[in-house]
């Protein structure tokens, strides 16, 4: 019998940093991909693509293929009108297309683009995704619904990425929801977290359950199933994640 | 020509009545209109409904002589009686930007309906309003609580949802360059929902930078074409939203696209 209570501490202490789950998702783009990435890992995962390759990034207020946001330290230099979803300012770059949310939506709803990176709360192992109404209510959370429920329907990938376990140490992998859903049922294709990448096995709107590829360097499969609510299945391949 | 120029902003909402439908744009700042919600929030009238992505936050107050006040939305919502029923995509930011007056907005948003949408959704439901469509099917929100807001329908085997259209009776525009005509082109980011906002609204008000004569926009650069638009104002030089007062912004550390503090935290990810 698996410790879980040990198993929290250890993850607490021996997962993987969010730089690095970016790296990891930077892995899942192809030369040539337009991809959404939503705040927080999602965003980090920019900085780590090979620089051999171009993606397109898509932002929702209507910009594709825009470049590096600014630092803080280089406010001079910005377009006080040119930003990204998550309010960056960001630089021009050659090719870079604008256009109205409308649009955008449109782009995303339409299965245009090649992935959506969403950061979130739960996913569960049918590919159910919750993003957007807090674990508890949070005085003065408001509404955050924000463009998330396209962004996981629309995609041809939706890919999840989040914290292993939340900051009470609960599952962010679960059975089922117990958070409101975001977007649509069985959406979600892939979930990296800082501890494993599963993958969601299934055509989109009738997933079939998580199979477990890859896992953290010092953790052995059996751990992250006992950190894991959703029941998961191995891979025969499964290995330790690679960068 | 029809004179469609406005003299003040004042002018431009006089008309605006009780219980009227705002759309308007929102994202980040770029696109917003803020002198209109200004003369707005200077007139007397009550119950009126906003639609729009977000409440934009109440900017930062202190901020020199240099740069006044930048009125959005919530500078309306924060005024009783005002405002009856939001439809917004995201108030978050309104409550981390407002840590003193959050309870204050709580307060005063206790009694107002509150209607939480997607920004995917509102294109679509100004798309529908836009153009004539009784609803448009959309594949998002299948499951989620959007059913309780939507009918559902099947087509091919596939669920869908009726998005119905949302008639706004004034838009709340901002461009760049308008031409007398009211042809509009937007800058970068200051697209965002406004063309949509102009389309689908019965009366559509536009602040704009610059104001040109009919013919200096080619007409394959025009954004919004003039049939759309039914009032202009320019904003004064050096105004807020003016391509003058981004340039102070910018450099006192908060601006249109966002601010300097979210560029920093967007690095760390956070």
């Amino acid at each position: 019998m698996v410790d879980r209570a040990r198993l929290v501490e250890k993850y607490k202490t021996s997962r993987l940093d969010r730089q690095t789950v970016g790296m990891r998702i930077a892995k899942e783009f192809k030369d040539g991909d337009c991809v959404n990435l939503g705040r927080g890992i999602p965003l980090l995962a920019a900085d780590y693509v090979d620089p051999s390759i171009d993606i397109y990034y898509q932002a929702e207020p209507g910009l594709l293929g825009y470049g590096s946001a600014y630092t803080i330290d280089e406010w001079e230099d910005i377009d006080p009108e040119l930003h990204d979803a998550a309010m960056r300012h960001v630089r021009p770059r050659q090719g870079m297309v604008a256009f109205d949310m409308g649009e955008a939506f449109n782009m995303l709803r339409g299965h245009h683009l090649d992935a959506g990176v969403v950061g979130g709360f739960q996913v569960s192992e049918k590919g159910d995704f919750a993003n957007w109404a807090f674990k508890y209510p949070v005085l003065h959370s408001g509404i955050s619904i924000g463009g998330g429920f396209d962004l996981v329907v629309g995609p041809k990938r939706c890919i999840v990425a989040i914290t292993h376990l939340d900051r009470d140490g609960a599952a962010k992998v679960v059975r089922e929801l117990t958070l409101p859903l975001t977007g649509g049922r069985n959406m979600v294709d892939l979930v990296v977290t800082d501890l494993a990448v599963i993958e969601v096995v299934g055509p989109k709107g009738n997933k079939e359950g998580m199979v477990l590829k890859e896992y953290a360097p010092g953790w052995t499969v059996e751990e992250v199933q006992a950190l894991t609510e959703a029941r998961l299945k191995i891979a025969p391949d499964v290995k330790v994640i690679e960068l | 020509m029809k004179n469609k120029v406005f003299a003040s902003f004042d002018e431009a909402v006089a008309d605006i009545f009780d219980g009227a439908v705002i759309a308007h744009s929102s994202f980040g700042a770029a696109g917003q209109a803020f002198n209109l919600w200004e003369a707005l929030s200077r007139k007397d009238v009550k119950d009126l409904t906003i639609v729009g992505n977000m409440l934009h936050p109440r900017q930062p107050e202190p901020t020199g002589p240099h740069l006044p006040h930048a009125y959005g939305p919530i500078d309306c919502v924060l005024q009783p009686g005002k405002v009856k029923r939001i439809i917004t995509g995201f108030t978050s930011n309104v409550y981390s930007a407002m840590a003193g007056e959050a309870a204050e907005y709580d307060k005063i948003t206790k009694d107002m309906e509150i209607i939480p949408v997607s920004f995917g959704t509102i294109s679509l439901r100004l798309e529908a309003a836009a153009s004539g469509y009784g609803g448009i099917l959309s594949p998002v929100g299948i499951g989620t609580y959007m059913e309780d807001y939507c009918q559902k329908i099947t087509v091919d085997g596939k669920e869908y949802l009726i998005e119905k259209p949302i008639f706004p009776d004034f838009g709340f525009v901002k461009a760049w360059k308008a031409d007398r005509l009211g042809n509009l082109v937007y800058y970068r980011q200051q697209r965002v929902h406004n063309p949509l906002v102009a389309r689908a609204s019965k009366v559509t008000i536009a602040e704009v930078q610059e104001l040109v004569e009919p013919g200096e926009i080619d007409p394959d650069h025009v954004h919004t074409p003039h049939v759309y638009v039914d009032r202009i104002v320019r904003i004064p030089r050096g105004g807020v939203g003016s391509r003058e007062w981004e340039a102070v912004s910018k450099v006192l550390g908060f601006g249109p696209g966002g601010n300097r503090r979210a560029s920093l935290s967007a690095q760390t990810g956070n």
